[in-house]
């Protein structure tokens, strides 16, 4: 079915879709609609679900936890501090093996306090053992949410999942999508059957207990151990989604990787005006491509660096800052990935939209008139810098 | 389903229940946890009247009753307190220095 829909719109109509058993609700900025759009689905009795309205986030994430634990499929959205607040949150989440299912509207952390769009609220929580998938539009953001249940709630996974988007960019940009039936929805997430729940009566448990250090270190090996099982899982459910939807996701999308020279590894919305500038240097010659990274938790390391091995020089644009004084995260982990290849291509990283500053397409060609150089002269200095701030000196 | 009496401080992570689930009550039964203890209480039979007093105060449960009689401490839980020592109307329970028993 076409339709019209925001981002925060595509998300809480997937919820819908879904009708999960409780929804953990506090309202932030950009992603107050999802609770909002979803609150109206349980005032006017289209889902069945428990609407938990709380005092913050703290408590959102712990009504999920509590209910994921008791046995119901359990959802929540949050932004920026929200994400913040629920941190300790997170880690429980994690370490208790709820597959909790939270939709983060992707908003930069205060300070300076900023409602805008960058990346430093969910990369601030990308050791804390969720799953996250990020969308370059309201297409994705929706069959994110949708494909996020069967791999969290997968046996050899049993991790919480944060389906994330552009805060403002995508979350309230009205954009055509194709929306899928909700029959064929309800089937393909199934119901939510874990091993074992709190009320389920005649098997008593006991839910994230005291662990001491000789045991501590084995829990944490399980959970990095379903992390790397989480890789496959994806891939699974991607081709299941492709039956029902036509439409392909992998841990990453290359576009026009084939035989590029030149590349972009990047993240979110920017995506997208990354590829117009590619579509552009295409026509005058240059090979160039984009590599939008789908997955973050698990990264897919080990098929980057198989995807970059033919390049000559690519820049990592990082939409939030580390502050490692050593690059952006994802800078960290695609230069990483990229030790074990025998032939590297050069790499520099670029930090840029922090706090929703815009970048256009000639910021990308830039981008890669920068990367043309760097590949015939090989200097890459400085390996790290930020691009569309106001300075007295910029980088030729 | 794996059992609380099945795991210890040898089992691999493959066979320890996912984020250390615990499929059954009671199980702090079989943990000692008297290792934590500081001071040890000391308990004098003939001083005893029986009273019970000590045993709803005691914080883990570790003085045991039979047949209406006290029986001496369960030093496997036993934190070492103080508090039996307390609220002992008789000389029935003195405390020493040190975490093992006398």
């Amino acid at each position: 079915m076409k339709s019209r829909l925001s981002g925060n719109e595509a998300v809480a109509y997937a919820m819908k879709q879904v009708n999960p058993d409780v929804m953990g609700a506090f309202p932030i900025t950009p992603s107050t609609e999802i609770a909002e759009y979803f609150a109206a689905y349980v005032a006017n009795g289209e889902v069945n679900t428990e609407f938990v309205t709380v005092e913050s986030e703290h408590s959102s994430m712990s009504v999920c936890i509590a209910a994921q634990a008791a046995g119901a499929r359990s959802v929540c959205a949050t932004s920026s501090c929200g994400l913040a607040l629920m941190y300790e949150l997170l880690y429980v989440a994690a370490s208790c093996r709820l597959p909790i299912t939270l939709a983060c509207v992707n908003r930069a952390l205060s300070g300076p306090i900023n409602i805008n769009h960058d990346y430093s609220d969910s990369m601030g929580a990308r050791d804390s053992g969720w799953i996250q998938i990020y969308a370059e539009n309201n297409q994705e953001a929706y069959d994110n949410f949708i494909m996020a249940i069967p791999i969290g709630e997968a046996p050899e996974v049993r991790l919480p999942v944060m389906t994330c988007m552009d805060g403002f960019i995508t979350s309230h940009a009205v954009e055509n999508i194709e929306l899928l039936d909700t029959g064929v929805v309800r089937q393909f997430v199934g119901e939510y059957s874990p091993q074992h729940y709190l009320l389920k009566k005649e098997n008593p448990l006991a839910v994230g207990p005291y662990d001491i250090s000789a045991y501590y270190m084995e829990h944490k090996v399980q959970e990095a151990e379903a992390m790397k099982a989480a890789k496959a899982r994806i891939l699974e459910v991607a081709k299941e989604f492709e039956k029902i939807s036509g439409r392909r996701y992998g841990l990453f999308e290359e576009y026009r990787m084939e035989d590029a020279d030149l590349a972009l590894v990047i993240m979110g919305s920017s995506a997208g005006t990354g590829k117009t500038a590619v579509d552009k240097l295409r026509e005058a010659g240059i090979k160039a491509g984009l590599v939008k990274i789908r997955v973050f938790r698990p990264f897919p390391g080990e098929e980057l660096a198989q995807t970059l091995a033919g390049t000559r020089a690519v820049a990592v644009m990082d939409k939030s800052e580390g502050f490692s004084a050593n690059g952006g995260p994802l800078f960290a982990e695609t230069r990483s990935a990229l030790y074990d290849l025998k032939q590297r291509p050069y790499l520099i990283n670029i930090v840029y939209g922090l706090g929703g500053r815009d970048i256009k397409v000639e910021d990308f060609e830039q981008v890669f008139k920068r990367l043309a150089n760097i590949a015939e002269s090989g200097d890459i200095h400085p390996v790290y810098s930020h691009m569309g701030h106001r300075s007295k000196g910029a980088i030729a | 389903m794996i059992r609380a009496k099945d795991i210890n401080e040898h089992t691999p992570w493959q066979d320890l229940t996912p984020g250390g689930e615990i499929y059954e009550p009671g199980t702090a039964r079989a943990f000692n946890t008297g290792t934590w203890r500081t001071h040890t209480p000391v308990f004098h039979a003939d001083a005893c009247k029986h009273c019970m007093l000590c045993v709803p105060f005691c914080p883990d449960s570790a003085i045991p009753v039979k047949d209406g009689k006290r029986l001496d401490f369960d030093y496997m839980h036993c934190k070492g307190c103080g508090i039996c020592e307390d609220v002992c109307p008789f000389p029935a329970i003195t405390m020493v220095a040190g975490g093992v028993p006398k």
